[in-house]
């Protein structure tokens, strides 16, 4: 394994006439539609929307977790077709084996792949440090709070140095103190990492603080799918007057004030 | 930041009380209490069992004393007359629990893994699991010969079904999200069963294992009843048609001493392989 220092990462992203429907109680219920986007190596994209309007299948697609009925997904020039070591997944739960350690839990994804345990052991060791939990590399996630856990699962993702990270909510189910301190963490992860992040979320802030770019999902199927960039300097401070703007005009496209 | 903390128990809640000297006082008093309350109904009974015998409350004719039951043992013990049944009657239920592990485990795994093969066996297994064992024996005795090897295999029978269909069940149970995590990993099928599916089916293969325990010494008191000559269940019932009552719940109470050691071992080894869910781990 060589790409421990591997500069010549990529990661780009395009979505060609993208569509997805599922049959629920007999109808058919279309989530996406002639979805079209580029998104280029090393951004950073979040996905807001109302629930059901299809985000987190879009990402379940970008994972090859499911199949669109029509349309295609490539990742540097190469289409998607399943899983692929490319990218990594972060899901809303942690998702830990009970049974491994914070190690073991931050090596697996390297293991599975046939890197030897040592090896694995001492790259984990390198990210557990960056999410900052190098105290707690033998606890057993049982052990761990939401937060730490959660942290865990970045770190697992981070290990397996993925082009593209994919995170489907994954500050949701925390508590709004921890989660504004994930939310720096994410930012200061992705700069580290220089990896393309894509990110389903429900809140607007969180949108606003981590994104390049906003891709906003209507609920109503008719309507366009828009995008709006977030030209603001980084660290980006959540109580400047051009942030509020942004999220007051993010707040309005969803009918909110 | 910090460590979830795991309650410690009366020990240390008296440790957290004001006075120095006495915590250990305490916490003799805290286990003699937990003592009490844990296995105080058990030493009365076996109290009220050796006053009620010797005073004439109870039949002692049927209920003997529990000195002599206990001298009864011993000298089936030490004389080696209960010895040898002890461990034929090992050997025939031993061999029978763990054929039936040895094929059970692997098979429900199988079945747990590959739905085809399971909707397939499922009724079989459904219908010659509600056929009793018991009514079973007179077949295997024609079929085997009313030697060892009907016994054993009408205890294997029996033994088959509690930890195949827990392992299949436990299988079936996984957390279907940390198999597509793993697969997100891009682990093989085989990887992702053997570091996920594997140790997530533990604690439910024993369940199935403790029940199959108790299964095998219940089966085997049963077919050690008929035509056998020797064996715990033999001595019960010859000791009955003797009238040698002591001895007859002297074999009893060997019988309850290895179903309580069976389960002692299991607990054990559950315990040692899913460390991970000890609180004392903490």
């Amino acid at each position: 394994m060589t790409v421990l220092n591997d500069d010549i990462r990529r990661g780009e992203v395009m979505i060609r006439d993208l569509s997805k429907s599922f049959a629920l109680k007999g109808q058919r219920l279309t989530v996406l539609r002639n979805l079209s986007l580029d998104i280029a190596p090393g951004e950073s994209l979040m996905i807001v929307g109302p629930s059901g309007c299809g985000k987190t299948t879009l990402l379940r697609i970008l994972a090859g977790l499911d199949v669109p009925d029509s349309g295609e997904v490539r990742i540097d020039g190469a289409p998607v077709l399943g899983v692929g070591t490319d990218r990594a997944v972060i899901f809303q739960e942690p998702r830990l084996l009970p049974w491994l350690t914070v190690l073991g839990n931050v090596a697996f994804g390297l293991e599975v792949r046939g890197v030897p345990r040592t090896q694995a052991c001492e790259r984990a060791r390198r990210y557990i440090r960056l999410v900052g939990l190098a105290e707690f590399e033998d606890a057993f996630p049982r052990q761990l709070s939401g937060g730490m856990a959660q942290r865990v699962g970045i770190a697992r993702a981070l290990t397996v140095q993925p082009e593209i990270l994919l995170l489907d909510e994954p500050l949701g189910a925390l508590d709004a103190m921890t989660k504004i301190t994930m939310q720096e963490e994410l930012a200061r992860i992705w700069r580290e990492e220089e990896v393309t992040m894509v990110m389903v979320t429900h809140d607007l802030e969180e949108a606003i603080y981590l994104a390049d770019r906003v891709l906003v999902l209507p609920g109503d199927k008719g309507a366009q799918v828009a995008l709006v960039d977030i030209d603001l300097p980084r660290p980006r401070n959540r109580n400047e007057a051009r942030f509020v703007k942004y999220r007051q005009n993010l707040m309005a496209r969803f009918g909110l004030h | 930041m910090t460590i979830q903390e795991i309650d410690s128990g009366p020990v240390g809640a008296a440790r957290t009380g004001e006075d120095r000297i006495a915590p250990t006082l305490r916490a003799v008093a805290g286990r003699a209490g937990d003592f009490v309350t844990r296995y105080g109904v058990l030493v009365g009974f076996i109290a009220l069992w050796q006053v009620g015998s010797v005073q004439g409350w109870i039949n002692p004719a049927v209920f003997p004393p529990i000195d002599r039951i206990l001298a009864a043992l011993w000298d089936g013990l030490v004389g080696g007359s209960l010895l040898e049944d002890v461990a034929i009657s090992l050997q025939r239920s031993g061999i029978a629990f763990a054929a039936a592990a040895a094929l059970g485990i692997p098979l429900g795994l199988f079945m747990g893994q590959i739905p085809v093969v399971e909707r397939a066996l499922d009724p079989i297994l459904q219908f010659f699991r509600q056929t009793s064992a018991l009514a079973l024996y007179p077949v295997f005795i024609l079929l085997l010969g009313l030697g060892e090897t009907s016994k054993v295999f009408v205890i294997f029978w029996a033994t088959l079904f509690p930890v195949l269909l827990a392992t299949i069940g436990g299988v079936k149970e996984v957390d279907r999200k940390l198999i597509e995590m793993s697969a997100t990993f891009g682990a093989r099928r085989l990887t992702t069963f053997r570091r996920v599916v594997l140790p997530a089916s533990i604690p439910p293969i024993f369940v199935g294992l403790r029940l199959s325990a108790t299964t095998a010494l219940l089966l085997l008191i049963a077919s050690e009843m008929i035509g056998a000559r020797s064996g715990l269940g033999f001595q019960v019932m010859n000791a009955q048609y003797n009238f040698q009552i002591p001895k007859m719940f002297a074999a009893i109470l060997l019988l309850a001493l290895l179903g309580l050691a069976a389960n002692a071992i299991l607990v054990a080894l559950q315990r040692w392989l899913c460390r991970w869910a000890d609180p004392a781990n903490s």
